[in-house]
């Protein structure tokens, strides 16, 4: 085990698999000489090159569709996409080309691509920058998305979606670079489409994914000083989604919050509830409820993203209702 | 005023040097082959035999033959929607074609992609797509790859990759041939120009109507042929593909030819004037081949009967095999969602309980 940040977990994976395969490569803007706007791919032009590591124009949907023409022909490109905002310039690529590929061609042609991409709200820039659109890439079968909330996390499931023979939306977030865990050494192959449990409780569970883990482990944390106990459920892969772990868990807790980045109405959080609704009905306690982002394009001055935005008091706030709206009498509150 | 959209034609005989009257009957035959069968399909779609959209390569037969006569095996072919004679003439089975249209499970993709999504990975007919411009940037992509495997030179392989002519109005055909342009891929775009998009003239469509200058910007040269000259179309494509094995450099290939009915099998063009119509009905590549054959002594009346007579047996034929494929069972349905297993898949059909396991 060594401590590291997410963002090296991330650079640290890239070599590894560029060392590996000599099909993997890595394209995207201001990626090489300007070592990535948020320096994930830092030193690997100097160390690979510029065939391994190419930095392209501004044109998302030039470069996403290269990659998967060159995937079809048996490269893995590893896309970088500045931010997931700027995602929409390539979706057609994404979701009519990428995604349908491997099923409307009879299963004839692969594309194992990776594009990885930050999301996330809360660096003050403003509704165009700071979408959590991810909801958009999880709605379509033949993509795999992918949402890691920990250093650890990142390196398995990246190693993974890089080995991946079809194409994976890789979820970062920009608050998350900074993040640090322990990252267990030598290859770490994780598993696409399995959730986990990143806490273990037996009063209420949160389902969260990417930062929105981090807040709901603190928040955890502070309701143990309080008798209450809170398990996490970290989705880690959003399509396919793993089912099964979040009711298994809501049938152990009998009551359920989700808390996501993204904006409330038909985000992740609806298919969550729906699902708790359909695999643990008998066992609710109370309604499930949801905690995600105000429905307003993202303003730019601080008091008002704050306020637009999910955050712990919020999610405790919410705790406590659904734990006041099912009677429950334990832990010091009552 | 003299048409500026046309090329001045390069005569009426086909004899040249080097040019087998084997070659020229064989071009004649595929082109027949192409007619016939998209001919059986308006009738198999008037016949409910075929669903969806059904875009024919009626009036583009001898664009269609040209171009596959320059591509080599090694190279790699993306095309537009309108791909059923490149699927042909690039080597699936006509049987096969017909059966995908037909939505069965013998069809080239086991019926999943119909008429538009024509694929074969073995003969690097890299797919047809519906999308308009969608297949511009993966045929860039694969002309990377080659970059980033191979070498250049005259045995190195090499991309085709077909778009309509209101094509080069989208922005995916812009920053594609800016990449090629900037990396120097060996990729030429042909550009299919059959003087509508839909119903909408080109000069309409296109600040610069003349297509293959379109490339200027990215420093990628372009030359406009006659597509109703396969002979004059292979060439062309020859030089462009020699220039992309060699140089590396990107090409635009235009050619210009006519539809010679609706957008698709169910669009009437009404929008189309009786002048359009007779232009494009004069322009015939079929019977203008047929005629330049048979003044040269190539071909004479009883061989192309017989031609036509041959193709004819093999489209029948075709029609048979696909009307007696059997459809995909929906057993099936979740073949092929992902190329690499993976846990908590769908499976659930419409009305099926949510939870993978429950």
């Amino acid at each position: 085990m060594t401590e590291l940040s997410y963002r090296q977990a991330l650079n640290d994976t890239l070599r590894a698999e560029l060392t590996r395969d000599e099909n993997v490569y890595l394209i995207g803007e201001e990626i090489g000489v300007f070592e990535g706007s948020y320096k994930i791919t830092a030193g690997l032009l100097a160390e690979f090159g510029p065939k391994r590591v190419v930095d392209t124009p501004i044109s998302e949907e030039g470069f996403t569709g290269v990659a998967i023409g060159s995937a079809m022909l048996g490269l893995r490109p590893v896309v970088e996409i500045m931010t997931l905002n700027f995602s929409l310039i390539a979706i057609d690529q994404i979701v009519n080309h990428a995604a349908k590929m491997y099923g409307m061609f009879g299963g004839q042609v692969r594309v194992p691509m990776v594009i990885r991409t930050p999301g996330g709200g809360g660096q003050q820039l403003a509704a165009t920058h700071s979408q959590n659109l991810e909801v958009w890439y999880a709605h379509i079968p033949g993509l795999k998305v992918v949402a890691p909330s920990n250093p650890a996390d990142a390196k398995a499931l990246l190693t993974a979606a890089i080995r991946d023979d079809d194409p994976v939306l890789f979820l970062e977030n920009l608050a998350l670079y900074n993040a640090k865990g322990e990252v267990p050494d030598g290859e770490q192959v994780g598993e696409i489409g399995k959730a986990a449990v990143a806490r273990e409780g037996s009063d209420i569970t949160v389902v969260s994914y990417s930062r929105g883990v981090v807040t709901a482990l603190d928040v955890a944390e502070q309701f143990a000083s309080d008798g209450v106990s809170v398990e996490v459920v970290d989705l880690r892969s959003l399509r396919p989604l793993d089912r099964d772990t979040v009711c298994e868990s809501v049938r152990k807790t009998s009551r359920a919050v989700i808390f996501e980045d993204d904006l409330l109405s038909y985000g992740i959080g609806a298919e969550i509830s729906a699902t708790i609704g359909e695999g643990a009905f008998d066992w609710l306690d109370a309604p499930v409820r949801r905690v995600a982002a105000a429905e307003v394009p993202l303003p730019y001055s601080k008091p008002l993203e704050s306020a637009a935005m999910p955050d712990a008091a919020a999610l405790s706030k919410v705790i406590r209702e659904t734990l006041a709206a099912s009677g429950f009498t334990g832990g010091r509150r009552g | 005023m003299a048409d500026t959209r046309r090329p001045a034609k390069s005569g009426t005989t086909v004899k040249r040097k080097g040019e087998s009257a084997d070659v020229l009957r064989g071009y004649y035959e595929q082109m027949v082959l192409v007619r016939e069968f998209e001919l059986r399909a308006s009738e198999m779609y008037a016949r409910a035999k075929i669903g969806g959209y059904c875009h024919l390569n009626l009036g583009e037969e001898a664009t269609v033959v040209g171009l596959m006569a320059a591509l080599q095996e090694r190279d790699y072919l993306f095309t537009t929607y309108r791909d059923h004679g490149y699927a042909i003439i690039r080597g699936m089975d006509p049987g096969a074609v017909m059966a995908e249209l037909f939505g069965k499970s013998t069809g080239v993709v086991g019926g999943r992609g119909g008429s538009m999504h024509m694929f074969d990975y073995a003969l690097r007919m890299m797919g047809g797509y519906g999308i308009v411009g969608g297949q511009i940037p993966p045929a860039t992509g694969a002309a990377f790859a080659i970059n980033y495997r191979s070498e250049a030179g005259k045995d190195a392989e090499a991309v085709m990759c077909l778009l309509g002519d209101a094509t080069t109005n989208i922005g995916a055909f812009h920053e594609s041939l800016n990449l090629a342009g900037l990396w120097k891929l060996p990729i030429v775009y042909v550009i299919v120009n059959n003087r509508l998009g839909m119903g909408t003239p080109v000069e309409r469509a296109s600040a610069e109507p003349d297509l293959y200058k379109r490339g200027c910007a990215y420093r990628i040269p372009g030359v406009r042929v006659d597509g109703d000259d396969p002979i004059a179309v292979r060439d062309a494509a020859l030089a462009a593909l020699e220039k992309a094995r060699v140089e590396r450099q990107p090409a635009i290939l235009e050619t210009m030819s006519f539809r010679l009915k609706g957008h698709s099998v169910v669009d009437p063009a009404r929008y189309r004037s009786t002048a359009d119509n007779e232009e494009a009905q004069e322009n015939d590549p079929v019977p203008a081949f047929r005629n330049r054959l048979l003044n040269d002594g190539v071909l004479d009346a009883a061989a192309a009967e017989a031609i036509h007579d041959a193709v004819e047996a093999r489209v029948t034929a075709a029609v048979d095999f696909a009307d007696s494929s059997p459809d995909p069972s929906p057993d099936d349905l979740f073949d092929f969602v992902y190329a690499t297993p993976v846990a908590n898949a769908s499976r659930a059909y419409p009305g099926d309980p949510v939870m993978a396991t429950s």
